[in-house]
């Protein structure tokens, strides 16, 4: 099959590598007919993720056609399915829990070793996200093979075309998760830093789950038009000191909760117990980790701080004063797909939740690496880049 | 060559007793063996003089007890324990979730195990049950005709709050001498904490979900 590989910092390319195949009883492999560039693949892209091998296949978000199961497997051959990027067992404590992405069971238990060393516990298996999360090939590929495929791909009736409900796979659960962990109460106000697909996403369901007003705060126009487009109000931080301008915005009380979108692009990991050979893929970007930063200064006192953005390694001159001077809560983690998977379809079903407004650009998968030039270099204008294997251009 | 009788207080004593489990594993003698770390030696004799914790023994900063090196891990399974009792005692299961057993058999009492070795070569263990309470413990100790002077036992507890099954596996042995001692030593030594832990984690896989995962595009040719 066709599929793009990751060969090193900014290389990837379209090759030809093995056709997946069931391996175990609850697997099923999907025939990919959309699968999208996420703004964490960039993390991959720029080489900050350590745990990458050359020849990868990238990808976590992904929908596709069920075209073989595993005995196990609660699919049909045929059902149009979209496939959260975490791989969960369903059976095990976190799983349980709904803590999908906390699941113990799904990635390989060599791949384990290097986050139990560097986060005290091993992560779950993600799709096309590095050997860390399992070393899973992703769905940027004319097919993937999907563990657990009773518990994670949710079925797509006819009718819904793939680019509404492809965002299912990761980005309108983040969002929406990044605003369920704001608890949003009467009157409040939401900070959102970053308008990428998941900052827009935050916005939109920050206020249909009732904020008074969400504030976007980017500087590239395009993006900070969407945000504004979807009813939040803006902030350019270049041209606008963002801690006054919030303090002013929310009658001089600071927002009541702050979600950072932007994530760890702006610190790289430091290295102390990551491998030699990882640490030369490191990358130590300029701006260090200031959203996250500027956040917990803007947040009211007792407010909520939500972090759906990716860190993956250390973060220096934390302001850990404000959290605790100021009694703020914290909530993150990647996203437990499986737990609001359902409820979303149906809300984009209702017509209550718009998923295709950000898509700038649909390519066919050979063209995935100009993809990625142009998602990465050109954020303006390529707001979110879909890949669709199977065609020759759109 | 009863030191897992001995540690039999430890690793799963409480508080007070361990005071005692020290001098049992002879963590005096320890003190002047050659080639422990000054640092070492301090923080053992700073312990001599604090009460023990309740921590198991084995999480104790060293691995050699003796002339023992011992490994153990616990972790819970959402499995009843008399199930996952069962599937253990079964010994033909465990080469399905320990990667370098290669396979199990029993003949009278005596259990047979076949372990992967350098250059396609095996090593064989013998043991003997020692102990064997149904879905709470099963004990093993090496033959005197094992290539390898080994012990471990496994346990299993009720978990809090309807967790399923605790299940701790701890195994003590004595390296032999020669070659085959330093492949055993790098099989076992280098590693003995991850070793354990892989295993457990691949039992918990296949008990709680059936299979145990893998992220290979395909089943590999072999
Ligand atoms: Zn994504
Ligand atoms: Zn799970």
């Amino acid at each position: 099959m066709r599929a793009l590989t990751w060969h090193g910092k900014h290389d990837v390319r379209v090759d030809t590598v093995d056709d997946p195949s069931i391996i175990n009883p609850r697997d099923a492999i999907i025939e990919v007919t959309s699968t999208a560039i996420c703004g964490s693949d960039l993390h991959l892209y720029d080489g900050v993720i350590p745990g990458m091998t050359s020849g990868d296949i990238l990808g976590h978000e992904f929908m596709g056609r069920v075209v073989d199961t595993g005995p196990k497997s609660t699919l049909k051959k045929g059902d149009r399915v979209v496939v959260p990027f975490t791989i969960s067992c369903g059976s095990c404590f976190f799983c349980q829990k709904q803590l999908y992405s906390a699941c113990d069971n799904s990635n390989p238990v060599a791949n384990q070793d290097i986050t139990e060393n560097l986060y005290g516990h091993s992560v779950s298996g993600l799709f096309g996200y590095s050997h860390l999360t399992g070393g899973y090939p992703g769905g940027q590929a004319e097919y993937v093979r999907v563990p657990f495929s009773d518990v994670g791909p949710i079925v797509i009736p006819d009718g819904m075309d793939d680019d509404t409900v492809l965002f299912l796979s990761d980005i309108l659960p983040t969002g929406w998760m990044a605003a369920a962990n704001c608890d949003i109460e009467e009157g409040d106000t939401v900070a959102v830093w970053g308008c990428g697909p998941v900052g827009l996403f935050a916005i939109q369901s920050a206020l249909v789950m009732g904020a008074h007003q969400v504030i976007a705060i980017d500087h590239y126009p395009n993006r900070l038009a969407l945000a504004r487009k979807l009813g939040a109000k803006v902030i350019d931080y270049t041209q606008t000191h963002v801690l006054e301008a919030l303090m002013e915005m929310s009658g001089g009380i600071g927002p009541d909760a702050v979600i950072d979108a932007v994530g760890m692009e702006s610190h790289g990991f430091a290295p102390d117990n990551i491998l030699d050979n990882i640490k030369q893929q490191v990358g130590f970007g300029a701006d260090a980790g200031h959203a996250l930063r500027e956040a917990l200064m803007a947040v009211r006192k007792g407010g909520r701080v939500s972090i759906p953005g990716v860190y993956g390694g250390f973060l220096d001159k934390f302001p850990l004063g404000a959290l605790m001077e100021k009694g703020l809560q914290v909530r993150t983690g990647q996203t437990h797909v499986q737990k609001y998977i359902k409820e979303l379809l149906k809300r984009i079903q209702d017509g209550e939740l718009d998923t295709t407004f950000m898509i700038s650009h649909r390519l066919p998968l050979e063209e995935a690496p100009r993809g990625y030039d142009n998602f990465a270099n050109n954020q303006n204008d390529w707001t979110k880049v879909v890949l669709k294997p199977g065609t020759a251009g759109v | 060559m009863d030191h897992l009788e001995d540690l039999r207080h430890s690793p799963y004593g409480r508080g007070d007793d361990n005071a005692n489990v020290w001098l049992a594993l002879g963590v005096g003698a320890l003190l002047g063996a050659a080639g422990l770390a000054w640092y070492t030696q301090q923080s053992r004799r700073e312990r001599a003089r604090r009460p023990g914790d309740s921590a198991p023994g084995r999480t104790a900063r060293q691995s050699r007890f003796g002339r023992y090196a011992v490994t153990g891990r616990t972790v819970t399974i959402a499995k009843p324990k008399d199930e996952l009792y069962a599937f253990w005692r079964d010994f033909s299961n465990l080469p399905k979730f320990m990667e370098n057993v290669l396979s199990v058999t029993t003949a009278g009492d005596v259990t047979r195990w076949e372990i992967a070795g350098p250059a396609g070569r095996s090593v064989h263990v013998e043991t003997r049950v020692i102990e064997d309470r149904a879905g709470e413990q099963i004990a093993w100790r090496a033959t005197e005709s094992s290539q390898i002077d080994t012990e471990g036992k496994v346990m299993f507890r009720d978990a809090p709050g309807g967790r399923g099954t605790e299940v701790e596996a701890i195994v003590a042995y004595r390296p032999p001498a020669g070659e085959l001692g330093r492949w055993i030593a790098k099989l076992f030594q280098r590693e003995p904490a991850i070793q354990g832990r892989r295993e457990l984690k691949r039992l918990k896989m296949l008990m709680e979900t059936g299979e145990i995962a893998t992220s290979e595009l395909h089943k590999s040719a072999a």
